[in-house]
């Protein structure tokens, strides 16, 4: 009789398959548009060739600096505080007594998720025109990153809840009984166990304010075009594959970014 | 361990201290939601009024509104003026792309689910110190632009695109099949847009599955399957919940990538809205359209929060 | 390095690189994407020592509402014909008088009294184009300069087809084809134009502005498109032919303009008279693929494309109808018939 063979509990049948052929399909599209920044054509359809001009144009080109460079002010703040805001919020929501108010609350941290995107670019344009209008007040860029916050914090939120619910509450308990004051549970129990949710939650903050366009095209100021904006504007003219090696680049800038930050915070937790 | 003495006052007191207790706690929550809720406040609900009163408005001819207040908008929705000789008549056609919508977001959020399920599994189950990579895998196709990858997308699918240039080329077929501008280009642009959506939320909420419980469910000699349909997922239900809210409202009012893969003829309610700001030069009907969308959302919400909140377990 | 100054290191670094530079003036250009000869900002910007900063829209509409919704900061905008007209009758632009202006005596005769400036007391000349279709002549033979290609094709046609996602465009093509006149209120002729664009929706393939990639990738055989759109998807596929048809063909100008209470008036009116010098006037068109409408200017571009047919109609045919924005319940019953189409 040979050795028992050890299940792997956490095994299901095809569950490994289909995540690997979802994650590989989810590339495909990425990788010919790579590829495609390297086509030597002048159109985004046809393939001529191999070059690299495109990324020297894409480099020298101005407007691609400064759309660039707005993006991520915008979306990376945007997620900054969409997270945060959206960590309370849901720290205060749930699995706790309702409090008077309470579905009400969920629903306007929602609000933002159900409204058609034009309709915000409307509404947000009429509502900053106005306040500057008649309070003269006028953000700047401020005006932008406020427009993306809020539609990111309902992003934000709910897996932060998803993770919450149904949490564990008695380690907290725990804590209480061993004299941790509520701040030090909170920091050293409670935020540790939601960081995943968090960071589900500022991945997909961060996704849909970086590709956001409509909402950006009619609040967006003197100066403050951001890359999607660039890009999309680009429909009626020409689209060479300089788009191709403008979004390449910028995959390849936040990908090293967020590399030397996760490699950064792993040494620290050493 | 002795018990002190209760006495009528001592459970008072300690009524109060607790009812004192709850009111700080409540008073706290509330506080804890306030950032989010002011900003949402201000600068999401304070807007929506102003849509709300240019739903009632006019529609000035080149766009924009005329302040006389009509609620054309409304009535248009269901009964439209014949064009030419002004009789009123019921037309369904904001209904059928309204249904049309509805259907392929409910599509979307079932086929995500069922490919998002096993994807977050499979994350949620890697060594906890590579889970943090995949998260990063799924979410880096992403910080690409959408158009750009919706470009990459058509060349894939078109006619004279990849897939039917290879299976021409391997002789599969020989005709191409009609892939883009169609029903289905939509339907594999949602999915595309929006399987982190459901990936994300789930694996929030699998990745502090307890597998102990799985273990007691095998030490109970249950399959596979049943582990599956009997601890997994009820346990993951707040990850599938929040994962199909974040897939289908948004899928319900998507605009660009229905409208560049579906060629503006599959209208969908995204596009019909937009339609109206634009080259339709109707701003009240775009405003009526996109409330009416709202509240049959707020509608189901009210009762998702109603039936989910004031759940406090127990570990 | 601790953790806080590393992160006030960074803070620095970054506000310092979102913060411009500082310069005598600025001027702030709102422009069609993909429009402005980046060679051309950097000329003016060296000139006249003034910061330029240039935003895209991508319509007409777009434009119109933030400029409508006020305090859009904003110097010049460039809006097409009708555009203007609608923008000069609600109070929107700046009256700057280029005609008046040192290089206003360059500007095309026959583009100094249209309808939407006539006299030119508001906008300098862009780019001006035609509108009308072309076809893929590899995969079809036949003649090509009628609209019944876009409104009653034949059937290797069918479904191969893109529309403008343009009310004007389309209306005002369909008004050509049923031989009635543009912007007239007359019920019976709007019913009759409604039903050719209804008879015509099952044979189109789409309605995009996308038009290049459009007929280049074989999405499509006809689309309708502008001259200067067809002259760039001509040098990717030479058989691409661009139709003038019998019926009437369509004309456009893009026109610079100045926004009431901009607040950089005096660079902005330095801006349109820049515009007008021949040299500059050909900078545009050469990046941008249209003609403009300063004289002198062809003899700065290329042969190949002065002398294209997309810039040079044939003998016999249509010239070009500048049509301008109809009266305000025509345009109602233009959208009504349009949202129909569209749904």
């Amino acid at each position: 009789m040979g050795e028992p063979r050890i299940m792997d509990i956490k095994d299901q049948p095809g569950f490994r398959t289909i995540a690997i052929i979802c994650l590989l399909v989810l590339y495909v599209p990425v990788l010919i548009l790579m590829i495609f920044s390297l086509n030597s054509g002048s159109l985004v359809t046809h393939w001529e060739g191999v070059t690299l001009g495109w990324y020297g144009t894409a480099l020298l080109n101005e407007e691609f600096h400064s759309a660039a460079r707005n993006t991520m002010i915008i979306s990376v703040t945007a997620t900054i505080v969409s997270t945060i805001c959206a960590t309370l919020a849901a720290i205060g929501m749930t699995r706790v007594k309702p409090w008077p108010g309470l579905a009400a609350a969920f629903m306007v941290i929602n609000l933002p998720l159900m409204v058609p995107e034009i309709i915000t670019a409307v509404a947000t344009l009429s509502f900053f025109a106005l306040i500057a209008g008649t309070l003269g007040l006028n953000f700047g860029i401020g005006n932008l990153i406020l427009a993306h916050t809020v539609f990111c914090i309902p992003f934000a939120y709910m897996p932060i809840r998803a993770r919450l619910e149904d949490m564990d509450l008695t380690l907290e308990y725990a804590a209480a009984d061993l004299y941790a004051t509520p701040w030090n549970a909170f920091r050293r129990i409670t935020l540790p166990l939601l960081v995943p949710g968090i960071m589900s939650g500022a991945a997909l903050a961060f996704i849909v304010s970086f590709d956001d366009f409509t909402i950006t095209q009619l609040v967006a100021g003197p100066g403050q075009t951001t890359l999607p904006l660039y890009i999309w504007n680009q429909i009626r003219r020409p689209m060479t594959p300089e788009i191709n090696a403008i979004s390449t680049i910028l995959l390849m800038v936040s990908i090293l970014f967020v590399s030397v930050s996760f490699l950064i915070a792993r040494r620290r937790a050493k | 361990m002795a018990t002190a003495t209760l006495s009528p006052t001592t459970i008072s007191k300690a009524a109060l201290f607790e009812a004192q207790a709850a009111k700080a706690g409540a008073r706290r929550n509330r506080l804890l939601s306030l950032p989010a809720l002011i900003i949402i406040g201000i600068f999401g609900v304070l807007p929506l009024l102003i849509i709300c009163v240019y739903s009632f408005l006019v529609a000035a001819p080149y766009g924009g509104v005329q302040w006389h207040f009509s609620a054309d908008a409304y009535l248009n929705f269901l009964f439209q003026r014949d064009i030419f000789d002004d009789t009123l008549q019921f037309t369904p056609d904001f209904l059928i792309i309204y249904l049309r919508s509805f259907l392929f977001a409910v599509v979307t959020t079932v086929i995500c689910l069922l490919l998002g399920f096993p994807t977050a599994y499979f994350m949620a189950t890697r060594p906890p110190a590579q889970r943090n990579w995949w998260v990063l895998m799924i979410t880096i196709p992403f910080w690409s632009n959408l158009l750009v990858r919706t470009l990459a997308i058509m060349f894939i699918i078109r006619d004279e695109g990849l897939i039917n240039n290879a299976l021409i080329g391997l002789g599969v077929i020989d005709k191409p099949i009609t892939m883009l501008y169609t029903n289905f280009a939509i339907q594999l642009g949602l999915l595309y847009a929006f399987l982190p959506f459901m990936v994300l939320p789930l694996y929030s909420s699998l990745e502090k599955l307890d597998f102990r419980l799985i273990e007691a469910g095998y030490d109970l000699y249950a399959t596979r399957r049943q582990v599956l349909w009997r601890v997994i997922i009820p346990l993951s239900k707040p990850g599938i919940i929040a994962g199909c809210l974040l897939v289908f409202i948004p899928a319900l009012g998507a605009y660009v990538t229905p409208l560049i893969l579906g060629g503006g003829i599959h209208l969908m309610i995204g596009d019909l809205i937009a339609q109206q700001f634009g080259s339709g030069r109707n701003w009240p009907l775009g405003c009526a359209q996109a409330l009416i969308l709202m509240a049959a959302v707020l509608v189901a919400l009210y009762f998702y929060v109603r039936n989910t909140s004031g759940k406090v377990q127990h570990g | 390095m601790s953790r806080k100054k590393l992160m006030a290191a960074v803070s620095s670094a970054v506000l310092l690189w979102a913060v411009p530079a500082l310069a005598d003036g600025e001027l702030h250009i709102y422009n069609w994407g993909d429009y402005t000869n980046p060679k051309l900002i950097e000329k003016f910007e060296k000139q006249y020592n003034i910061k330029v900063t240039l935003d895209d829209y991508d319509s007409n509409e777009t434009m119109l509402s933030k400029v409508r919704a006020g305090n859009s900061g904003y110097d010049i905008v460039v809006p097409s014909d009708y555009t203007v007209k609608i923008m000069i009758d609600e109070g929107l632009l700046e009256k700057t008088e280029p005609n008046a202006m040192p290089n206003g005596k360059n500007i095309d005769p026959r583009f100094l009294n249209i309808y939407w400036d006539s006299g030119r007391h508001y906008t300098v000349p862009w780019q001006f184009g035609t509108t009308a279709f072309a076809v893929n002549t590899d995969k079809y033979k036949g003649d090509i300069d009628t609209l019944a290609i876009l409104f009653n094709p034949p059937d290797e046609l069918k479904g191969q087809i893109n529309v403008l996602d343009d009310v004007n465009t389309v209306m005002h093509a369909a008004e050509r084809y049923a031989g009635v006149p543009r912007c007239g209120a007359d019920k019976a002729n709007l019913k009759k134009v409604n039903d050719i664009l209804m008879a015509a929706k099952p044979s189109w393939k789409t309605f995009s502005y996308d038009t290049i990639t459009k007929i280049t990738s074989g999405d499509v055989i006809v689309t309708e498109q502008w001259n200067g759109a067809t002259y760039r998807s001509r040098q990717k596929i030479p058989a691409i032919k661009y139709s003038y048809p019998k019926e009437g063909i369509e004309g456009w100008m893009d026109n610079v303009a100045v926004l009431k209470g901009a607040k950089n008036l005096d660079n902005a009116k330095l801006f349109q008279d820049f515009l007008m010098l021949p040299e500059n006037a050909a900078m545009i068109s050469d990046f941008a693929g249209y003609d403009n409408g300063i004289a002198g200017s062809h003899k700065f571009l290329t042969p190949d494309f002065a002398n294209s047919p997309e810039l040079n109609p044939p003998a016999g045919a249509p010239t070009p109808e500048f049509v301008p924005p109809c009266p305000p319940d025509v345009v109602e019953i233009y959208n009504k018939i349009w949202t129909n189409l569209r749904k």
